[in-house]
Formats: structure tokens, sequence, C-alpha cells
């Protein structure tokens, strides 16, 4: 197995794709790319087909919300070539407003539950999927819990008491 | 109207009478020795469970031999691991279709009162949703504290009466849960 | 193989019935539900519901220190909880810059292979009992016994074990665990064999798993298969020999792939990965021998607690001690992906951390939720006696599934 640099991959997604990807940054050697949710999906697909790249394995797919900034949603998706051993990050960053993004089944089948345990906790839209609804809480729980603002505990607990928590 | 002669029962000798109790002792005794378990296991309890069921600490030996999956043959629900808001409904379902005489226990702290995960998605405690006899803590319980649990409700059943769900504490406490 | 809900009107003349399959299952497998439309035996379509014990695994993590994070990821796959321990403390080790000893580095292998011994134990037994054959899994319960042992030497706790430091071990391996260890390592392999000739060679378990629920190596990748599942189709994709970490390099192992990823190929593929961990955990016995014997964690005051004795009579001690707990320690906000081989599979932990003493936000690749997605589709067209071994073959422990 020989292994791709971060380099050479990057010139090969760059000889492609002209100013669609920027990079972040390689924290702890794993090359993370930004890009826009227009093109993500060419990007990914062609990842998976090429020859030389053979970015055949979906890793994840996640999500984090950064309430600060303007595009407060960002998508992670982590990918990995078995061949070249080699793992890319990609983020795809979207407004709470318009959180749409196209959804990646079309490329790997198994980014289904990723996708929908994205939109359980996050309320990612992913337009396209054949199945977008809830997967791990309840189904007809109105708000995504991991967004910042959701409280951790239950807030209708009655048995707990504030003084001796502390509060 | 009939002339047979009834004799009133001896001075002191009042309430249930003498063969009745020894009765209740025997039936307390059979019930306590043949408890059919449902381990109702959902997570790390769960495998404690296994673990004590396996023959290293062999929970058969107290009579506990025939594992039922179906609440209409079980006498105790033994309920392992967490309970989510999601599973509630489900749990409580398979309580009520279990027949008297039933016991419950809780097994591990995740059932008694939440564990570890005081979340939105977490039943704090499954006496929110059934009437618990039981309570082992533990994170989870060693073998033998859940042994210890199985053996508290052994002593629950050798002791109580035969009839416990006509006694008005336990209709009393089974509709404060909403259960007829 | 598409992945799409059953659907309710492919009946019109009301000929198939509905079984609900869960979530309350015959104790071992845990809850999770399938709803099945049957024809007769065969299923026609089937639909997948987990969630049954979502705990919010990811939601807490924020709100915890990283050393308190390690209780949480026991209770992730709860057969094997110290390699969810240690991938976790791997990962922040790799936030923070810390490097371990090769002691350090040799005891988890050593406890990460027995933790994969331990889970392999119960897959592999339950899908002996599910095929109707007990006595396998009772013999080898006994050595899940030793191996809790073991753990109880090191740690304290038999099952959800919490083992293990940012940097290290909280203690020594004592003398008595070496011993327990080495009487296992002469132990069960006796029992494995047994085991092994008790069900590979036997006429019903064969004809009961052979050809059953055979996965491609093509379908394995794309719904992002791992672990034995993968490597039963043929796909030798073992996160220890692609990005070996703890110094799973200087191992001398195999990793052994099977051919047509039926359930009787991952019942092989297991059973010859135990093998494989005990060859690990003889190796790195001997390689411990030429160590220094008392180094047990890396040398970082800043995130390792210092013994108490020193808390009280050393001023460094006490103030390392108060930064820690008080989480006055910077670190990197950075964000970082490590991933570990568990029993089932890839076990990636994803942490973007913004300096602070609690994550920002901790996700985890979770390989049995991964794993368990291909179930509905790849019981289309099965006889419902082989999608429950199917089931049993897949593995899926409840807490990784929901997290």
């Amino acid at each position: 197995m020989d292994k791709i640099t971060n380099e050479e991959l990057l010139q090969n997604l760059n000889a492609k794709f002209e100013g669609v990807l920027t990079v972040v940054g390689e924290p702890f050697g794993l090359l993370t790319l930004e890009t826009t949710r227009e093109h993500i999906i060419s990007v990914l697909s062609y990842l998976k087909h090429d020859a030389t790249l053979q970015f055949i394995y979906l890793t994840d797919i996640t999500a984090v919300h950064y309430p600060e900034q303007e595009k407060q949603i960002g998508v992670i998706y982590h990918l990995h070539s078995l061949v070249n051993n080699v793992r890319v990050r990609i983020k795809v960053f979207l407004t709470i407003d318009d959180i749409h993004i196209p959804t990646a089944t079309t490329v790997w089948e198994g980014a289904n539950w990723m996708e929908r345990e994205t939109y359980d906790y996050f309320g990612v839209l992913f337009d396209g999927h054949p199945d977008l609804r809830r997967i791990l809480n309840v189904d007809d729980m109105t708000a995504f819990p991991m967004r910042k603002e959701f409280p951790l505990e239950d807030p209708n607990r009655v048995d707990k008491k504030d003084y001796f928590f502390g509060r | 109207m009939s002339d047979i002669q009834i004799v009133g029962a001896p001075a002191g000798v009042e309430g249930a009478g003498f063969f009745a109790t020894s009765l209740d002792k025997a039936v307390g005794l059979a019930r306590a020795n043949s408890l059919w378990p449902l381990p109702f296991a959902t997570s790390c309890c769960g495998i404690e469970f296994m673990a004590t069921m396996a023959s290293h600490y062999d929970l058969s030996r107290f009579g506990a031999e025939r594992l039922s999956f179906s609440p209409r043959q079980a006498d105790l629900l033994m309920v392992m691991g967490t309970i989510a808001k999601k599973m509630g409904p489900v749990l409580r379902q398979v309580y009520l279709q279990m027949a008297e005489p039933r016991w419950v226990m809780a097994v591990g702290a995740c059932a008694s009162s939440g564990g570890i995960f005081d979340t939105y998605s977490v039943l704090q405690g499954i006496d929110e949703i059934i009437p618990v006899d039981v309570y082992v803590p533990g994170c989870p319980p060693r073998p033998e504290a859940i042994i210890d649990g199985f053996m508290n409700i052994q002593s629950l059943v050798k002791t109580e009466s035969v009839r416990r769900r006509n006694e008005p504490q336990y209709q009393e406490l089974l509709s404060s849960y909403g259960i007829q | 193989m598409q992945n799409h809900p059953v659907y309710s009107d492919n009946d019109p003349q009301n000929e198939l019935s509905t079984l609900n399959l869960g979530p309350t299952h015959p104790a071992t497998h845990g809850v999770f539900q399938n709803v099945l439309q049957l024809d007769g035996e065969r299923i026609v379509s089937g639909v997948s519901t987990i969630g049954y014990i979502h705990r919010a695994f990811e939601k807490i993590a924020e709100h915890r220190p990283f050393y308190q994070i390690t209780p949480l990821t026991d209770r992730l796959n709860y057969c094997s909880s110290p390699i969810n321990n240690m991938g976790w403390h791997m990962t922040v080790e790799k936030l923070l810059g810390i490097e371990t000893p090769k002691r350090v580095d040799y005891l988890r292998v050593i406890v990460m292979e027995l933790a994969r011994i331990s889970d392999h134990i119960v897959c592999n037994g339950v899908l002996g009992v599910d095929t109707g054959a007990f006595t396998g899994f009772l013999y080898m319960m006994e050595h899940r016994e030793a191996i809790y042992e073991i753990y109880e030497e090191v740690c304290g706790s038999r099952l959800t074990t919490n083992i293990g430091r940012i940097g290290g071990f909280e203690r020594n391996f004592n003398t008595i665990a070496f011993a327990k260890l080495r009487k296992f390592l002469v132990d069960f392999p006796k029992t494995l064999k047994e085991f092994e000739s008790l069900f590979n060679r036997n006429r019903i378990f064969v004809d009961r798993t052979k050809g059953v629920a055979a996965v491609t190596a093509q379908d394995a990748l794309n719904y992002s298969w791992s672990g034995p599942l993968l490597r039963a189709s043929g796909v030798d994709y073992d996160v220890r020999a692609m990005n070996p970490y703890s110094s799973y390099e200087d191992f001398d192992f195999e990793v052994p792939v099977g051919e047509n990823g039926d359930v009787y190929s991952r019942f092989l593929v297991r059973n010859e990965e135990m093998w494989q961990s005990l060859r690990i955990i003889e190796q790195a016995l001997v390689k411990l021998e030429k160590e220094p014997t008392d180094i047990f964690h890396a040398d970082v005051p800043e995130f390792y607690l210092p013994p108490k004795e020193e808390v009280y009579n050393n001023m460094e001690a006490l103030i390392y001690h108060f930064k820690i707990v008080m989480g006055e320690v910077p670190t990197p906000a950075t964000e970082v992906y490590h991933s570990v081989e568990g029993a089932n599979g890839e076990l990636g932990f994803y942490l973007v951390n913004d300096g602070g003493r609690s994550p920002y936000r901790l996700h985890f690749r979770r390989p049995s939720f991964i794993n368990y997605q291909m179930y509905a589709p790849m019981s289309r067209g099965m006889l419902l006696s082989d999608a429950i071994i199917n089931m049993s073959s897949l593995n899926v422990i409840a807490g990784e599934l929901d997290a």
C-alpha cells in the first residue's frame, strides 16, 4: 500500500475542482477541507470513483453547532481511502434558516442512518434522502437536542431540589 | 334457611385462623422457591445478569431456572438497565400483561433512579411508571448483589399474604400509577 | 440494496402478516425493534426502529471534563468496555500531544485484547445459543469470569471498567494480575479448542449458518461496515494494522479474512481473532519483561493526578491537583479524529475542543450503529429463522447502537 501524501491529494483535488475547496488546516495530519453544498456531492463522488484516490470508505457524517458564527451548522464528512491509507475531512457550513444540503446516499448507501442521526440531533435537512425521520429520539420531539441552546437535563423534573445542587 | 349449625371461631384465633396461616406459609414457600423471572435486560446490567445466570453465580439455585420471556408466564419482572422515555410505554405494557402475583425488581442504578444519565431522554427511575418491590443499587451491581436482591424478593414473597392484590394499600398503589 | 422503509401499500390483497420483533428481545441482544412483513416464513420487507436506550452520551460529554467522560465511554460497547476507555484516552492524548511510554502501550494492548476476547466469547456463544446449542456458551462464560477477575485486580470493576487514565493507568499491574493472566492463557485455549470442535464441523450448525446472509465486499464497503463483519466479506481492513496505535506495530499478528461474508464466515473470523488475540497477549508479556516495571503512566503532571501523599506534602503537586480538578489547564482548541479497532469494528472519536476542560463537541463513530443499518435491507427475502441468526452474528450492542 503506498501512501498518498496530503499535498498530492490536495493537488489532485485542486486540479479537478478549481477554487471550490479551501484548506482549513491539517490538524494531526488529517487534511481538512471546506466546501459549499452545491459542490459537495460532486466532490464526494469524485473522491470515491477516482482511480488514484479511491476514497471508497465513508467513515462518518456528523455535524457541529457554532452559535456565534454566521453559518452556524457545520456538516462534517470523514472519508478514508483503504488502498492509499489516507483520510480526509470535509466540512460544509450552513445557516440555521437555510439548512438544506444534498444527501450522500446517492454515493454511499451507508450514509442513510448517519444522515438521519445528524437530522435528529441538529435538524439538518438532507434533500433527496429516502427516509429522513428521527432515529434516536422519540418521534414526536420538536426540538433538536444537540443544538447548544437545548438543555441537557429534563426541565420537567420535580424531584431535584435546587438547594442541594447549589443552584 | 338451612338448619346447619356453624360453630364460631374459638377466642383468640381471629382472622385467618390457624389452618389458613399455615397455608399462607406453604404457598409463600412454594412461590418463593419457584419464581419465574422475566429478564427485561436493556443494557450493561443485562450482561451482569447473564453472568448471574451462568454457572459461576448460578441463579437457578434459587429456583429461577426457567426464564420466561413472555410476561404472561412470568412472576418477577427484573428490569435491568437504562429505561429511556421511548422505552417507557413498552415497559408499562409488559408490566400490565403480567398476571398477579407479580413482583418487580429494579436492578442497577439506571432502573432505580436514572443512574448517571440525568438527561432529557432517560426515565429517572422506573418507579415513575410501575411500582417496584426491590431496588438493587450498583452500576452494574455484582452478581452477588443481584442474588441478594433476588433473596429479598424471596423473603417478600414468603411473608406477604397470599392475596396481596386484594389489600387496600396495594390497590391504592396501583391506582396511583393509573393501573387498574 | 436499497434502504427504503416498508410500504404499507404493497399488499393490496392483505396476504402478508406483520410481525413485531422487539424491542423486548430474549435477554441477550438488546433493545431494538424490527417490524417485519412476512409472506409465510419469508420476510418481504422490514423497518428497524432504534433509540430505545438513547442516553444522549454526546450531549452529556459536552458538560463533563475529559476524565469524567471515560465512564460514559464504558457504556458504549459494554461487552468490551476497556477498548472504549483506551480509545478515548488515546484520543485525548493525541489532542494534548502526550506520548505514552512503551510499558503503558503494552499494558493497554493486553487489556484491549482481553476485552476483544470477552466480546467475541459473548457473540459466538450467543450465536450458538440462537441455533440451539447452549453448551458452548456456558463453557465459555467461565473464562469471561476469569477475564473479569483480571480487570478487578487492575481497576476494581468487572464490567464497566473505567480502566486507565489520560496518560496511562491508575495503578501498576500487581503480581496477582499477571498470575491470573498467565493462568488464563493456559486455561482458555483448551476451552476455545473444545468450543471450535463442537461447532466448526457440526452438521446442524453448518447447515444453519453456511450461505446464510452472504454479503459481498462491494455491499459491505458501500454500507461502511467494519470489523469482523467486513473481514468476513473478504476486505482486510483492521485499524490495528492500517493505522497502528498504542505500539501495535511492534506485534506480529494476522488479520483473519473470510470468503463470502455469510454467518459461518463471521463465526470463523471471530474465533480466529480470539486465537490471534491470545498470540498478541503472549507477545506482550514477553515484551513487558524488558521494560522497567515501575512505569505505569506518562509524565504529564498537568493531566495526570499526582499521588495523594505528594499532594499533601508537595507544593507543585498541590497546584497541579487543583488545576486539574478545577479545570484551569489550557488545552489546544482544535479538532481530532482517532479510531481504534473495537470488537465490532472501527470505533472512532471525533473531538472538537475549544480550549476548556470539556469538549465542545464529541461524536462517537459507533460501529454497531453503522453496521446495523444494513439489517433491514439485508433481511429482505430471507427466512425468519435465518434473519434471527443474522442478527446475532451482527453483534449489535444496544449501548453502542443508540449512544
